[in-house]
């Protein structure tokens, strides 16, 4: 008697479980590091939207995530830079492109004695990466800060040292604003810097700035406010020197969205508007066109439409910069042609 | 297999295979040796995937992807001659530093200095191998950083600036900063390993020098160190093995500058390094395959300077000394 309930406990439990794991659908994911914040809280919160889905992500970086996506190792994978035509091309399934959030860039210096948040025109940036501007006291930077005291002292110049997709937007907005860049340098993940020192992410950027009278670098505009640095304005190409702030990246990607391709691949620092911050980026997810398994592909899709909407209300709070409205209305339309 | 077993029938006195497989002999050469075979199989495995996974450089760039210092990811050049230079340049200085100091820190903790004191030391010097590489890494960029470039660096351009390697631009972050550090990472592997071959040492060989009319210190240094010389240098290969490794703590103080410059003060970049920075974000199969290219080179490089380091002791053990 006693042996038989135990039994049928045993078969009941395994019964449970095996219901369980039936109706939870697992889901793979890889990719960028920068919105991993945003996507672990999403993630997590869609479990309460749609209680039968688990998104597993694994912030791997960008390179990583397209890798995996390419061998359909993952679901989907995330990634700061567009997959370039090449990479595509490479997919049997391919990629529909779903811009996530919005990160900006930020000028971050230390100067001793200068105090007040310095003006960079996109010259001035341009060329102090490039090693041609190579004191403080430069007239294309004391032109565009006549307050400061700029000191006659040599600039060092930080970059970061890991492939990232920050370096990635950095290089893509000098490429714009500077033919010589272009020609010279170059856009890419990693580069190969004319000078400069490299620091490894964030907080090897910022420590080394910290650390280092009269030296420049970037970093994201994520961590500048958590870490509450300061940094410089940038002027954009209307001519408005620009403070970056959540609105102001969002401004960029509005600016933008009546000429974005339909697949959103796009590039959209060095925008027109007049409020748009200059260095700014979509982060994005990317999604098979053609997803076999039908409980997955609700569960994508469903998280799709909620990222794009109730979604979109984390962002502030964690930093990130939330899509415009204009592009939230085109990625719904995007969102039917996963197959 | 077979010519082992044969080599040791003799030895076991011309029992048959079964009688010393039931005595239980055989059963402890068999999973001792299966056990050394797989540490084998395990690095020819390694260096098997690391070749296969490296092919396109090879094809593309051949023997100019060892001699070309250009790294441009964006125009697809790469070349590993920054990388090696910068490497074997941080470690050359690490071990610069870390074995004088090392050995005679052992000698004084294994001969001169009094029992209790010496086991407490031990521990503390034992303590510090077991700090994660991250955390010198830190310690580095706030406190080593503005130390070499605010007083070191400027002291040795100012004496020593006649000197190539000592002149140019100080920023705090280069060579002669992560060599510094690589110095501070390895001095554990050496003092305490010397220390333990120092107290291997037996007490007649002390005692023989005394009698002679040595001093303290001519017993320490003629009869006791020469007799320990092997396990000496058996801890400087263990910290050279680290110092050609160590990928974070150098990352954070190196600078990253895939350029060669003659100046230590300089930045540079070292192969560990630039395939922790690069490796997640590098896409594309000629980037990815030339960071596993570094890979393998940094594993040859590791395999010839240690064969070199063991040529050189098996130079010096045959000249002299009465050691075993």
């Amino acid at each position: 008697m006693k042996k038989s309930n135990l039994w049928l406990g045993v078969f009941a439990a395994l019964a449970i479980l095996l219901a369980v794991a039936q109706a939870k659908v697992l889901i793979n994911a890889a990719g960028a590091t920068f919105p991993y914040p945003i996507y672990g809280k999403w993630f997590e919160e869609f479990t309460k939207v749609d209680p039968d889905a688990q998104i597993n992500y694994q912030s791997i970086g960008s390179g990583g995530g397209i890798r995996q996506f390419t061998e359909n190792t993952v679901d989907f994978g995330a990634s700061d830079m567009p997959m370039t035509d090449e990479q595509i091309g490479k997919v049997k399934n391919k990629p529909l492109h779903f811009p996530s959030v919005l990160g900006g860039l930020v000028p971050t210096y230390n100067i001793p004695g200068v105090t007040q948040e310095l003006k960079f025109t996109p010259a001035a940036l341009a060329g102090i990466y490039l090693g041609k501007i190579k004191k403080w006291n430069d007239p294309e930077l004391t032109n565009a800060n006549p307050g400061a005291k700029l000191p006659a002292n040599e600039i060092l110049v930080v970059h970061r040292s890991d492939g990232s997709g920050t370096t990635f937007v950095w290089t893509d907005y000098l490429a714009k604003v500077s033919p010589e860049w272009k020609s010279k340098v170059g856009v890419n993940s990693s580069v190969s810097w004319p000078v400069g020192l490299g620091g490894k992410g964030n907080e090897g950027v910022s420590g080394i700035v910290k650390q280092t009278p009269n030296s420049i670098g970037y970093v994201e505009l994520i961590y500048a406010l958590q870490n509450k640095m300061a940094y410089g304005m940038v002027r954009n190409s209307s001519g408005t020197y620009l403070k970056a702030d959540l609105d102001s990246v969002t401004q960029a990607a509005a600016a933008t969205a009546t000429t974005m391709p339909a697949d959103f691949r796009v590039s959209i620092t060095n925008p027109s508007g007049k409020n748009a911050y200059p260095i700014s980026s979509f982060t994005w997810l990317l999604i098979p066109s053609k997803i076999d398994d039908p409980a997955k592909k609700k569960a994508i899709v469903t998280f799709l439409h909620w990222m794009l909407t109730d979604g979109q209300k984390f962002a502030g709070s964690l930093g990130y910069a939330p899509l415009p409205k204009e592009v939230v209305a085109k990625e719904e339309k995007q969102i039917a042609l996963i197959k | 297999m077979a010519t082992s077993a044969t080599v040791s029938a003799p030895r076991s006195g011309g029992r048959s295979f079964v009688q010393r497989l039931r005595s239980g002999d055989e059963i402890a050469r068999l999973i001792t040796l299966a056990f050394a075979t797989s540490i084998l199989l395990v690095t020819v495995a390694l260096v098997y995937e690391l070749w296969v996974t490296s092919a396109l450089p090879r094809q593309k760039f051949g023997l100019s992807f060892l001699t070309s210092s250009s790294w441009d990811p964006v125009s697809g050049q790469f070349g590993a001659l920054p990388f090696i230079y910068g490497t074997v340049i941080t470690s050359a200085i690490a071990l610069f530093i870390a074995v004088p100091i090392g050995v005679g820190a052992a000698i004084f903790l294994a001969e001169l200095a009094p029992a209790r004191i010496s086991s407490a030391f031990t521990f503390f010097i034992e303590l510090l191998a077991a700090v994660p590489s991250v955390i010198y890494g830190l310690l580095a960029i706030f406190t080593l950083v503005p130390l070499m470039r605010d007083y070191v660096e400027p002291f040795l351009r100012k004496t020593l600036g006649f000197l190539p390697i000592f002149s140019g631009n100080i920023y705090g972050y280069g060579y002669l900063t992560a060599g510094v550090i690589l110095a501070v990472m390895t001095l554990p592997f050496i003092i305490s390993i010397s220390r333990e071959a120092l107290l291997e040492v037996p007490t007649e060989q002390r005692e023989a020098a005394l009698a002679l009319g040595a001093t303290r210190w001519e017993s320490t240094w003629q009869a006791v160190v020469p007799w320990a010389r092997l396990g000496i240098f058996g801890s400087i290969f263990l910290a050279l093995a680290r110092a050609l490794g160590e990928t974070m703590a150098v990352t954070m103080v190196i600078g990253n500058d895939p350029t060669i410059h003659a100046s230590l003060f300089a930045p540079g970049y070292a192969i560990a390094p630039i395939i922790a920075n690069e490796f997640t974000e590098a896409t594309g199969d000629l980037y990815l395959q030339s960071l596993v290219g570094l890979a393998l080179v940094l594993f040859f490089l590791t395999v010839v300077i240690n064969a070199l380091a063991r040529l050189l002791i098996i130079a010096t053990t045959r000249r002299g000394s009465a050691h075993p």
